[in-house]
């Protein structure tokens, strides 16, 4: 067997690449993949935990959690879309019709 | 150990199906409906619906469903007759607004709808899953609705910058609730309250899933420093859109941060009150400091709701002390009745004066309210005396609760920090009723009657329960949370 | 039973190999006669006009969020369908009525006219 913490090792490093993507990158996009990153992260999490626990539970909770991040993707790229489609850009840097 | 769905489980979150089902079938009528003022009546006729489905279904108080997956008590019927009304004041606002920036369209309603029905799904919930997916149910039409005015550019990045900081707080949470799975080897609050009471619970673990849902959470109610984006989403999001966003959004995560905390998390107050004791105190002096250098109303109101949001988490600080958490949650709960009878109102003020093309929003603008407008300007100075919580108003009343109850926990430094910048925050708001009072100028208001009118009734509410708050309070305090 | 860590070094030798095979092989045993009709940009049999770089219509987004939310939803389908024979007549009955929900979904995307094709 491949011990547990090596799963939950690799779930904390896509966690902490995630969450420092989101942070560091500029483009809306990669921001995004970034994101999904982390969801995907933690679902790595729930299936470890199910496994050792030997419940469906986590596994059930990864069926929400992708269901759930389909919707977001959905709205999110929509968005995207929207203001690429009006200012040619998704840097995030470049919105900047709010005022600081 | 699952039994079978009886009808039960579907009475115990009867308002939630019922206000889904309706979003649905709006939706699908708006298709066909040539007049948008059809489906917001028919939307506001789901809320009222939705509220006497509520009063029916506040007879099996004292009952858990689907497996202890949500449960039905006095804590959520409090919170989710506070959000039906406030979907109502909501809709009301938008009714005349949306029209006159020449962004009517029908997907408002349903939209808002929808949202309401994740709000008050998180109320009610038990379990981790149901916090998740009411988070996701109830931000999601949030997104779609920061970037209502598309296309307008303002609006299109607020949404953009609401929806990237919302789902990496998403993130957070999941994350987090995967790391209280693995220390409890369950979702539902009460296997956790069993599991640490067992000492099965790895605890490390499950402080820092408690940490990271704080932080997602946090995002949602706008603490600071998870408050980036507040005041470029309540910007550049239509004015209706954030007068609902700022009062219900906040009423949700407020419900769902008190549920989880003070029932699942009470155990790990030791660990928890220095985060939350710090998260509180920076919250009130960012917001307020912020706040002044502000000329934008829409701006500085963003920077009050986060300056508001401190004042709440300031109360809740004290979650895990046995004699004092019932009052700290009663008192949370005033407040934010209180905050969101004010918040409608000082927006209702606001989209009166706003002129398409973002005219009329800077303060300097209310210059001369006074001399023309003088019973508008009256309300307004009634929400800003409440917003600083100054007599006679409910900010005074929902304040004092808030401030005895963090000095019965003995947190006497916090309660000065919040006195403080209470006192700060008297420089930003009297602001706004100098201009209208002392400077001349020549405001333009859109008199439409259901904007004036839910003012006018916010503005009377704010003094009228201020002077009779007892009733409020004994409601509050008897919204107690459980899970059966 | 073997080393675990053999089946993960299987896995990844083996996610290589498809994807590169595929290429080698479509390189070896690919004909080579180029054309300039053959080396144009791909476009589902019509002339190519102007540059591939273009921007597409948002139409083809929208066909791919539609796509994509049904796609995904599927995920609650399959447990469902699977465990049909032994379920209660509730969760059938739920399962149908999480089918008329994405159907109200379909019905709102074509009468906004997103799936006609201009």
């Amino acid at each position: 067997m491949v011990p547990i913490e090596y799963y939950l090792i690799l779930s904390v490093v896509l966690f902490a690449m995630g969450a420092a993507g989101v942070l560091a990158r500029r483009n809306a996009l990669i921001i995004f993949m970034s994101i999904e990153l982390m969801l995907n992260a933690a679902n790595l999490a729930f299936v470890t935990f199910a496994r050792q626990y030997g419940q469906l539970d986590g596994q059930v909770f990864v069926f929400f959690v992708i269901a759930a991040a389909a919707a977001e993707v959905a709205v999110g790229l929509a968005l995207i879309v929207m203001i690429f489609r009006s200012k040619h850009s998704i840097d995030v840097d470049q919105m900047s019709s709010l005022r600081e | 150990m699952t039994t079978p769905v009886k009808l039960l489980d579907f009475i115990t979150i009867l308002p939630v199906i019922f206000l889904a089902a309706w979003a649905c079938l709006l939706l699908l009528v708006d298709l066909w409906v040539k007049h948008k003022r059809v489906t917001a009546y028919l939307a506001a006729l789901g809320l009222a619906i939705g509220l006497g489905l509520l009063w029916y279904q506040a007879a099996w108080i004292g009952n858990a469903g689907f497996n202890h997956m949500v449960v039905l008590d006095g804590f959520s019927v409090f919170v989710n007759a506070l959000l039906l009304l406030s979907g109502l004041l909501g809709i009301a606002l938008a009714y005349g607004y949306l029209r006159r920036m020449g962004i009517e369209r029908g997907e408002f309603y349903p939209l808002v709808l929808f949202s309401l029905s994740g709000m008050m799904l998180m109320a009610q919930a038990a379990d981790l899953i149901v916090v998740f997916l009411s988070l996701e149910f109830l931000s999601i039409p949030l997104y779609v609705l920061t970037a209502f005015a598309y296309p307008k550019a303002a609006s299109e990045e607020a949404g953009l910058k609401y929806f990237l900081l919302g789902a990496f707080a998403g993130g957070f949470v999941v994350y987090g609730i995967a790391l209280v799975y693995g220390a409890a080897a369950t979702t539902a609050l009460d296997g956790i309250i069993a599991a640490v009471a067992e000492g099965r619970a790895n605890l490390s673990l499950l402080v820092s899933g408690a940490a990271l849902i704080l932080v997602g959470l946090g995002f949602k109610v706008a603490i600071v420093p998870f408050h980036m984006w507040t005041p470029d989403a309540y910007q550049g999001a239509p004015s209706a859109v954030t007068a609902f966003m700022s009062s219900a959004a906040k009423l949700a995560g407020f419900a769902a941060l008190v549920r989880i905390f003070a029932l699942a998390f009470s155990s790990l107050s030791d660990d928890l009150i220095p985060i939350l004791w710090g998260l509180s105190a920076l919250t009130m002096l960012v917001g307020n400091l912020l706040a002044i250098p502000q000329t934008n109303i829409k701006r500085m109101l963003a920077y009050s709701s986060i300056a508001h949001a401190g004042y709440i988490l300031m109360a809740f600080t004290a979650f895990g002390n046995p004699g004092v958490a019932e009052v700290s949650i009663a008192a949370v709960l005033f407040y934010l009745a209180a905050y969101t009878v004010t918040n409608y109102g000082a927006w209702g003020v606001v989209i009166l004066l706003e002129r398409a093309g973002d005219l009329g929003l800077e303060i300097g603008g209310y210059a001369g309210l006074g001399r023309k407008y003088p019973a508008l300007a009256a309300c307004m100075t009634i929400f800003m005396l409440s917003l600083i919580g100054l007599p006679p108003t409910l900010g005074l009343v929902g304040k004092f609760y808030l401030f005895r109850a963090v000095i019965a926990a003995d947190l006497i430094p916090l309660a000065v920090i919040g006195v403080l910048t209470s006192l700060i925050s008297a420089w930003y708001y009297l602001r706004v009723v100098v201009n209208m009072y002392m400077r001349t100028g020549d405001p333009e208001i859109s008199p439409e009657p259901w904007a004036l009118t839910i003012t006018g009734l916010m503005a009377i509410l704010t003094v009228l329960v201020s002077l009779l708050p007892g009733w409020l309070f004994f409601l509050a305090s008897q919204a107690r949370l459980n899970l059966f | 039973m073997p080393n675990p860590w053999v089946f993960i070094g299987l896995f990844i030798i083996i996610a290589a190999i498809i994807p590169i095979g595929a290429i080698v092989v479509a390189l070896i045993l690919g004909p080579k006669k180029p054309n300039p009709i053959k080396q144009s940009t791909y476009e589902c049999g019509l002339e190519t006009v102007g540059d591939s770089l273009v921007q597409f219509k948002a139409q083809y987004y929208v066909f791919a969020l539609a796509f994509l939310i049904f796609d995904v939803e599927a995920v609650f389908l399959f447990p469902w369908a699977i465990a049909m024979n032994k379920m209660p007549l509730y969760v059938a009955l739920e399962g149908v009525i999480f089918i008329v929900i994405l159907v109200a979904g379909l019905v709102y995307t074509w009468r906004k006219g997103a799936l006609e094709w201009v």
